[in-house]
């Protein structure tokens, strides 16, 4: 490896590693940081790359942050950089909670951790459904959308099916009808 | 094997999830609770835990679930199987960008997938709420519980506080701190 392209995996490293130890929540929490750090401060790319990046990460598998992480990377550096930026995003996170996941084990049966868990759990009801109505937001409002929303609803929280196969043939549904209104525009 | 196990699971789970966040939950709720690996409670709990430390949720769940059924070992497999489909997908995506980008069968796959993150999510809200409100299953003792109108008043009160843009954080410590307040006084009656 040569000596610039082992200094820009360092700097991909460093600035995922501060990315990923700083924003709480993950997902589009991250999108801001991620902006100063590539943007603003490296000048690894444009803002407009950073909005083609979320749209990216929206349509491919798995965390966004992993996703911008791997392709800007990429982008700066080949597959080296998109590994050194992956790690630097993922190992904040990744001893937090394992250095958390044995407290837990140790604080969880005492009494004032017991109460504040049982409210706890109400306030996360509360930001899933929060969640819930943000990303009910983004979708588009048309036919499509309700049938799939209603069908994948009914189809996971009463009949039970697997996930998997509600979200196959959601996509299914999606390509089809899409592919059928696009025909319809160009007659 | 476990540690097979856990990073061919959370692959699974990374590769079928799109979308951020919360986007992950129905799918962890389903592997992981069928498994035994966890109860849903658990898992709410760390989902509070998951907000107030730094990081993506999907690495944290990944994380803690290896942990807790394997160590550090079981930690990292879960972690490496959540990161590894979209590292691979993305790796891929970036050589064939705006190929991708203009895509239609793509738009076309995420006009269904979009709608279909919120059913699940839905879904999942209901399995949520019901181990909120009713731990020990429904039955009419539930009702003479102090505990279910209490969660019902810190739940009111945290999606208000939500929905106002109080940072996740916030809202933990809030329903926290109700939830200590009433257990002492429910100590004290």
């Amino acid at each position: 490896m040569k000596e610039g392209k082992l200094k820009g995996c360092l700097r991909l490293f460093l600035s995922f590693f501060r990315i990923g130890a700083f924003t709480f929540g993950g997902g589009y929490a991250m999108i801001p940081l991620i902006q100063k750090e590539a943007v603003e401060k490296r000048a690894w790319m444009t803002d407009d790359d950073i909005l083609d990046i979320v749209a990216i990460a929206e349509s491919t598998p798995g965390p966004i942050a992993i996703n911008a992480a791997t392709f800007i990377g990429s982008r700066v550096a080949g597959f080296w950089g998109a590994l050194c930026a992956t790690l630097g995003v993922v190992l904040p996170s990744f001893a937090i909670i394992l250095a958390i996941s044995f407290a837990l084990r140790e604080f969880a049966d005492i009494k004032p951790v017991k109460y504040a868990f049982m409210g706890i759990r109400a306030g996360v009801l509360a930001l899933i459904i929060k969640a819930l109505i943000t990303m009910y937001k983004k979708c588009p409002k048309n036919a499509v959308s309700y049938i799939v929303i209603g069908a994948s609803f009914v189809l996971a929280a009463f009949v039970k099916a697997e996930l998997l196969l509600i979200i196959s043939g959601c996509a299914v549904f999606g390509l089809i009808s899409f592919l059928i209104a696009e025909r319809r525009n160009r007659a | 094997m476990i540690l097979l196990e856990l990073f061919l699971t959370f692959f699974k789970i990374g590769l079928f999830t799109f979308g951020g966040g919360y986007a992950m939950l129905p799918l962890i709720q389903e592997e992981v609770t069928a498994r035994g690996w966890m109860e849903l409670q658990q898992l709410i709990d760390f989902i509070a835990v998951s907000e107030s430390t730094p990081g993506p949720f999907a690495v944290n769940i990944a994380t803690y679930v290896g942990a807790e059924l394997a160590g550090v070992a079981g930690s990292i497999c879960a972690t490496l199987g959540v990161v590894a489909p979209s590292f691979i997908v993305i790796l891929i995506v970036a050589r064939i960008f705006d190929r991708f980008r203009e895509s239609r069968t793509v738009k076309g796959i995420m006009t269904g997938l979009k709608p279909a993150v919120v059913g699940l999510i839905g879904a999942a809200v209901l399995s949520v709420a019901a181990t909120v409100f009713f731990s020990g299953g429904f039955t009419p003792a539930v009702l003479y519980d102090g505990w279910l109108y209490v969660s019902a008043v810190i739940f009111v009160l945290c999606l208000i506080a939500a929905l106002k843009k109080l940072h996740p954080v916030l809202v933990i410590c809030v329903s926290a701190v109700l939830g200590i307040g009433a257990g002492y006084a429910f100590e004290l009656l």
